[in-house]
Formats: C-alpha cells, structure tokens, sequence
C-alpha cells in the first residue's frame, strides 16, 4: 500500500476544489484511506493520519472514528506522536466522550517522564479538558509537580491546580501546603500563574480568603518593584513591565481588599501610584488603569482615591478609542449607585455619547443615563433622552420609551410635563411601546381630573396626524370615549383649545375601525370609545348605526362588543348611561403592576350633567336630572348606581374583607339619616395607599316590623369630588334590626374641602314605594381633611 | 476566564478553534456560527466588545483574519485585547511575518505555541522570550526523533 499523501499536501489537494460537492467527495475519499490504514494498525503514519483528520474535523467533517488512534498515538513513545495525540484528544475528546477516561493512565504516567515537554503536555491537556474523575484521579500528581523547583512544570501545574478546583472544588485544601512560597519565585511564568491559583481559592472559599489575606503586603510589593523597576526586555509591553502580572495582582489585591478594612488601608498607596503614574497612551497602560478602578471601587478604600477613580472614568469617557469609552461607561454603571453624585459630575460627558455613532457605546450611555436621572434634573435629561428615542436604531426604542415612562413616573416635575412627555414617546416611538403601558398610561391619564381636557385634546390632534402606531392610537381612542365631551365643549384651559364638532370626533373613531392599519386590539378600542359617546354626544342614532353594523363583523371580538352594545341599545337603555358613565379613580397597586380597579358589576361614577341628553333615556337619568333639579343645578354631580344586585353579598363582603385589613384611622362613625324607621350610618377608613381616598361603608337597618325590598341608595357629591359606589350587599333591609344592607362608597377629595352629600333612598314598605331625599353634612372632620 | 478562542476568515471559515470549557460537538457549531456572523455583521470602526449570553465577547481583526474569544463577566477586556495581540506577536516571531496561510498549512504549530502561552483559559507564560524557547526546544525534540527516524515528519 502506498504511504498515504502528507498533511500539507492534502490541506493544498482540498483547497483547489471549487465546490462544495468536489470537498466532500476528496474529503471521503480520504477518509476512506484513513480508515483502512488505521485498521492496519499501522504505526509508522498513524501520526500523519490523525494529523490530517484533525484538519479535517476543524473543516466541519466528522473524524469521531480517530478517537480511539489518538489514544494510541499519545501511548507512543516518539514525541511526535505524543504531540499529536494529545492535540487530538483535546480537539476530539472532550469529556462527554466514552473514551475520554482512557486517557487517565496514559496522562498519569507522562506526568512522571523525564522530558519536560511531555509532561507539560500532559499538564496542558489535563488542566484544559480533564474530566471531574480524571481530576481526582490525578490531583496528586499535579500537587506533587506544583512543589517542583521546574520553573516550566510549576507554571503549568498552577493553572492545572486551577482547573481541578473548578472540576472538583473538594479537592481545594490538598493544594493549600503547596502555596505557601509561589509568591517568592522570581518566575513571571510561575508568579502570573499562582496569582491566578490564589485568585481561584480566595473566590471559591471565605476561609482560604482569611488565609491569604495575609499576603497583601508581598503582593503590594511585587507590584511595586514591577513599577518601579527599569526596563526589562523580557516582560515590557510598551514601555510597561508585565502588564499581564500587574492586572492579576490588582485583581487578587481587590478580592482580598473587599470589606477588609486594614487590607484596603495597606493597598491605599499603591493605588494611587499604579492611578497616577501609568501611561495612558497605548491599550496596556489603560488596561492597567481600568483593572485599578475596579479595584478602587470595590475595597473600602478612602474618599480621596474613589474620586480619582471616577475622574480616570470620566477621562476615559474623553478618550479617542472606542474600546476605552466603551469600558468606562460599564464601570460608571456599575458605580452610579454607591457614588452617585461623583458619577453626576460627568453627567454631560454621558449624555454626549448617547450621540456615538457605535452602538454599544450608545446602549451603555442610555442606561447609565436613566440611572442619573433624579428630580432636579429631570427636565434637561429628558429632552435629551427624548431626542435620542426620535432618533435612535429601532433596537433601543423600546427599553428607552419604558426607561422615559419610568423616570417621568417617578420625577415628573407637573402633571402637564407628565402628559407632555408621555405624548412625545407616543408620537415618536408609538409602536415601540410595551405593551402594558397602555393600560398604564390610562390609568395615569384618568387619576390626573383636571388635565382630562387637555389631554383629550392632544390626543385627538395627535390621531389626525398618524394611525398607523396602535398603542398611541389605544390611549388617544380610550380617552376620546372618556372625554369627548370636553373634546367637543373646547374646554382646554391649559393650551387654546380646539373647535371639532361630534361629527367629526365619530368620523376619526369610525376611520380607526376600518382602517388596515388597525389591529385587533384597536378595533376593540375604537368601538367601544363609540359605544360610550352615546351617551356625551348627542348625535346618538350615527353611533347606533356604527354599532349595529358590527353586528356581523367576522372579527368576533368585535362582533360580541356590538351585539351586546346594540342590545344595551334595545333592551336596557334605561341603564346605558349609568354603565357608560365615567370610569373611577383606578388605584395602582405597585407602579409596574397591573393597575388594580376596584368595580362594581357596572361602572358607577358621577356623571357629567348633561342637558343634551336625549328624550330616549329614561328613568335612571330622570332620576338624575331630579338630584340635580334639586340640588338647583349647583355644581352637584349626581351619582346612579346599578340596579345590578347578581352578585350581591360576595363583592360586597370581599371588598369590605380587603378593606378591613387597611390602615384605620380613628374616623368615628356618624349617623347620615334617621327616619320612618330606616337608619343609615356611615363608617369610615382611609384607603390604603391614597390618603385622597375616604372609604365609607353604609349601613342600613330596618327597625320596622316589615322589610324593605328594593332598597335602592343613591348619592351625589360636589363636582371637586369624584365618587364610587360599589354593590350593596343586598336590597332588603330586614325587618326589627334582623340585618343590615351594607354598600362601600368611595370618595376621592383631592382639594380636600369639606365633605357634603345629598342621598337619595327608594324602598318598597309595605307593599308601596318609599322615596326620600336628603342632605348629609354632618361628616367629622377628619374624614376629609 | 477565557471559554473558548476562535480564528475565523472574513468569508467565515473556520482556522482554528480552542475549548477551554466541555462543550457537545452541535453546540459548538452553533457558537462558531455566532461568533462569525456577530463579528463579521459588525461595523468598520466598532468597539471590539460584544455581549453574549453571559459572555463578554472580545474581536480583533489582524488582516485577513479574525480573533475572537469568549470571555466571563469579570474579566478585563482591554486585557484581553493585548491578550490576542500577544497571540499574534508569537506566531508573527514564529513563522516570521505570518499571514493567514501559514496558519492554515501549520494549524498544528499554531495549537502548539497557543497551548504554551494558555492553559484552562488563562495566561501561563507572560515573556515572549522564554515562551519561545520553549517551543523551539519542543520542535528540537521533534525533529530530533523523525531524524533518528529518517522520515520527515508530515
């Protein structure tokens, strides 16, 4: 058989074929030889075999039938063989493999050879790729040769040290003995090495940490001499001695200096020279300072020193080389929290790399932006951030528009700033949003009364120009629902307000609907934004119209919306404008959480007086317009509540439950009204976590020998107050005190003026219907103030 | 430290890879892939550092070829960058002014200097000199054996 072709003839034969196809097939051709030749159990070319199927493996080919030639070769004696075996078996026999443990023995006896190479081969191949047995197997060896005076050997069995500890951490305090002198070699190769060996324990181990801290002395002093010592021609790098050495030590000298007062205090000057004194020309030098600042930063070193530390931070930040702004951004975040304000120093630095034209130097700069941002800067840092989001790849718009969300929440300097700013990300990053700001931001939008107008109006403007991002267009949309009626009134008082008539409100709602730009969701919006104008616009038949076409719209979302809304139409208009009416203060119960809206069955809210409502509606508005008949059109909001009692008791006790377990404060409980037998008192908490919140419960009592069936109780506050009338707990008051109705009202009194109700109670006694209007006034004091 | 070292053409072929860390053989295809589209998709005048996975991700191009290593979180990446280009330095004194084919013709050279300058994923020898002399010595032994042997050795 002819001696099969040599290594770098094969690798030329490949490189000329022009395909694809043409490789494969001179790869299996071969692989082919190969395989024949290794089944000879050839030894002469068992080296140049494997050789070459290891060129092929780093081609992408399988060479999985070598595993086993790579064992013989390193069993050979010829230290070609040995070479090649073993770059075999770290390429082909990584642990995973069935294999792998074979070598164990092979590895052990070459530990002990007499040529030095071989046994560093074995080092090399044990510390890269020994599995956890092998390891343990042969950590004795490796201790042995980690004692030797070979400065070649020791290197290598420091580093092998390292990795059986990262296999087998037991296996850690077997080395402890023979680390005690590594520090003294003069050997770079032997220092680098057990600074690496003594970094590995002091991590892994608290104990070996209290060990070695000891150590902090000689370690300040070889580095030091490597400082100060002239030039040596075997360890400089531009002009620096061993720069590798020199990071090393800082990174050990930051372990051991961590939470160790007296260790931080010894390392102190050294700091402070290696800060000072390192070039900061070349890449190396910056390494070495950037190594230091960590360190720095991380011990309890003195104020003086972290300031220096932050300033080389900014000073890299001014740097020409990308790299150098890049890593001073990262160690800026890392320490804006424990030196916030020295980090503040370099804020406008910080801010003018958000305008880098790299990439990952703008995402650095955007985080470690919004981590400066505090309440007196706030109005600066956002126009920049604002100006980055209109400008930046699409990749950043969407944590940036969370991130703008976040600050604004937390330092919004006014409610107007807060409603300007989330337009802006609205506008200009409106599909890059997530997606539970939009319920977020509604509930931000409703909670701020007395923007409503001027938030309503924005958003409409803004829907003229663009429908295209649905997140804007779900806010803008639910807010027309909610207030079109202050849309259409041009009422703004912060901006001139616009004249836009209901036509043309319903027109730009009924365009979203059709629209192809419109998903889903929007759809949903739009319709049920339509649904509620029925009630604040007067131009109900269109909306009728609307809503009755979607009747058989294929979407199904859309088609039961209408269905339902069409039969509120029909058959239960007479409550359309109580559950149409406005929504209640939400209350959110963490800032990223889903907001918490406590509800009835139906929406119970004041409504707006509204004397363009139609003839069509009957009775509850009737009743309406008699509490504000009576109380002579005087700023009073009447409140109507749902004559929906399906789900009585529960609701009712649950709240009452959840309330319960709120902060109480002393309010004591009044008697709102006395008469005919019916008695209601009211008792009072304080919502829990808005003090603007009064929560009263009613409780109605029956001292008469016959119930009271349909108890219905209604009431109507000041228009500076917003009211919630939850589900009462039934609606019948039982006679001779044999129980009582309970209902939770829930007051919002922001300007905290004083508390005035009108009430108003229906009742059938006796077989007749009871009716009764009266004015509570007598709430104590702390229940409002 | 280091979990992988790899050396790539900007056509994306593969010239050497180096696993410091037990990875399955699918895996490690995969972050080959990676790493050369991530690298190669990058811009003229970037920074060299990227973030993967967990990893810190540290490129320099030196001609026509590409190095690439995966580093931990902790590590120094301005390190690492003097790291590749002490790799460099020692083939450049090895195969004298070293391009690409070289690295391609002697891959196997090219393992062995890189597995006396790390071990595990860290530096073991930090003077270029005695680094060297050792492989030089190394060689000695090599060619000193096929001698004895009267066969070349490839």
């Amino acid at each position: 058989m002819p001696a099969p072709i040599r290594l770098r003839e094969l690798i030329r034969t490949i490189r000329t074929a022009r395909t694809q196809a043409e490789e494969r097939e001179m790869i299996q051709k071969e692989c082919a030889a190969i395989r024949s030749s290794f089944r000879e159990e050839d030894n002469t070319y068992r080296c140049r075999n494997v050789a070459k199927l290891l060129y092929m493996h780093m081609l992408g080919y399988p060479a999985h039938f070598g595993q086993l030639e790579c064992l013989k070769l390193i069993a050979s004696q010829k230290f070609t063989d040995k070479r090649i075996g073993y770059l075999g078996a770290m390429l082909l026999l990584d642990e995973r493999q069935d294999v792998h443990l074979l070598m164990t023995n092979c590895i052990k006896n070459d530990l002990n050879h007499s040529t030095q190479y071989v046994q560093g081969l074995a080092l090399c191949t044990l510390g890269c790729m020994g599995s956890s047995e092998m390891c343990r197997d042969l950590a004795g060896e490796v201790e042995k040769l980690l004692k030797t005076s070979n400065s070649y050997l020791r290197k290598k069995a420091a580093l092998c040290a390292v990795h059986v500890i990262r296999k087998v951490p037991e296996l850690m305090e077997m080395f402890l003995p023979a680390t005690k002198n590594l520090l003294s070699e003069k050997n770079h190769g032997v220092l680098h090495t057990s600074v690496v060996l003594l970094t590995e324990m002091c991590e892994r181990s608290p104990d070996m940490l209290l060990h070695f801290r000891k150590l902090v002395p000689q370690l300040v002093r070889i580095l030091k001499n490597l400082i100060m010592s002239g030039y040596s021609p075997e360890h400089d790098v531009s002009g620096i001695s061993d720069p590798f050495l020199q990071v090393r030590i800082l990174r050990l000298l930051r372990i051991l200096g961590r939470s160790d007062d007296d260790s931080s205090e010894a390392m102190n000057d050294i700091l402070a020279q290696v800060a000072t004194n390192t070039e900061t020309s070349k890449n190396v030098g910056n390494a070495i300072l950037y190594e230091t600042v960590l360190t720095i930063m991380d011990i309890k070193s003195e104020s003086g020193l972290r300031v220096l530390a932050i300033n080389i931070l900014g000073r890299f930040l001014l740097n020409n080389d990308k790299n150098i702004r890049y890593v001073a951004l990262t160690s800026l975040l890392k320490t804006v929290q424990t030196d916030h304000n020295a980090v503040q120093r370099h804020r406008s630095t910080i801010v003018d790399c958000l305008k880098d034209l790299d990439v990952s130097i703008k995402r650095r700069a955007m985080e470690l932006s919004f981590a400066l941002v505090n309440g007196n800067n706030i109005r600066g840092m956002m126009k920049e951030l604002l100006y980055f989001l209109d400008s930046c790849d699409p990749e950043f718009k969407a944590d940036c528009a969370s991130g703008v969300f976040l600050a604004a929440e937390k330092y919004a300097p006014s409610k107007r700033w807060h409603i300007d700013t989330i337009m802006r990300v609205l506008t200009t990053a409106g599909s890059y949003v997530r997606d539970d700001s939009v319920p977020n931001l509604i509930q931000l939008i409703t909670n701020s009364v007395e923007m409503h107008a001027y938030t309503v109006q924005r958003l409409y403007k803004a829907l003229l120009d663009d429908i295209s991002q649905q997140p804007l267009v779900q806010v803008s949309s639910w807010c027309i629902g909610e207030y079109g009626d202050l849309l259409v009134s041009g009422q703004c008082e912060e901006e001139e307000p616009i004249q836009v008539t209901e036509d043309e409100v319903l027109d730009v709602l009924e365009g979203l609907l059709v629209s192809n730009l419109s998903t889903p969701v929007t759809r949903g919006y739009s319709l049920t934004a339509i649904m509620k104008l029925s009630t604040r616009f007067s131009s109900v038949n269109r909306i009728k119209k609307v809503v009755s076409i979607y009747g058989s719209s294929i979407d199904v979302e859309l088609q039961q919306r209408a269905v339902e809304y069409n039969a509120l139409f029909k058959k239960y208009d007479h409550m359309r404008s109580a559950l149409l009416e406005r929504m209640p203060i939400m209350e959110k119960t963490a800032s990223n959480g889903p907001t918490e809206i406590v509800q009835t069955n139906g929406e119970t809210e004041p409504s707006v007086p509204d004397t363009k409502l139609p003839p069509l509606i009957t009775q509850p508005a009737n009743q309406a317009n008699d509490l504000l008949d009576l109380l002579g059109g005087n700023d009073v909001v009447p409140v109507i509540q749902t004559t929906l009692p399906t789900k009585p008791a529960s609701a009712g006790g649950e709240l009452l439950d959840l309330l319960g377990d709120l902060s109480l404060s002393a309010i004591p409980p009044m008697t709102a009204y006395n008469k005919n037998g019916l008695k209601i008192e009211f008792t009072f908490e304080r919502a829990n976590p808005n003090p603007n919140i009064a929560v009263i419960t009613i409780h109605a009592t029956n001292t008469t020998e016959a119930d009271m069936t349909e108890f219905v109780f209604q009431a109507a506050v000041p228009k500076t107050f917003q009211l919630q009338l939850l589900s009462p707990s039934s609606n019948i008051v039982p006679a001779l005190n044999q129980g009582s109705v309970t209902q939770v009202i829930r007051v919002l009194n922001p300007q905290k003026q004083q508390l005035r109700m009108r009430v108003k109670l229906t009742y059938t006694h006796k077989g007749s219907p009871v009716q009764d209007l009266a004015e509570v006034n007598n709430f104590p004091p702390q229940s409002w103030q | 430290m280091m979990h992988f070292l790899l050396l790539f053409s900007r056509q994306g072929k593969l010239r050497l890879q180096k696993w410091f860390t037990p990875v399955p053989e699918r895996e490690k295809k995969k972050i080959v892939r990676d790493m050369t589209t991530m690298v190669l998709g990058r811009k003229p005048r970037s920074c060299n550092f990227l973030h993967w996975k967990d990893l810190k991700i540290v490129y320099k191009k030196y001609a026509s070829l590409y190095f690439c290593c995966g580093l931990d979180a902790e590590e120094n990446e301005l390190l690492a960058l003097e790291v590749l280009h002490r790799y460099v330095e020692l083939l450049d004194k090895y195969f004298g002014n070293v391009c690409e084919l070289d690295i391609i013709f002697n891959f196997e050279k090219a393992y062995f200097i890189l597995d006396e300058f790390l071990l595990g994923g860290e530096v073991q020898e930090t003077s270029k000199q005695v680094l060297s002399r050792s492989i030089e010595a190394s060689d000695m032994l090599q060619e000193t054996m096929e001698e004895y042997m009267s066969k070349p050795a490839f």
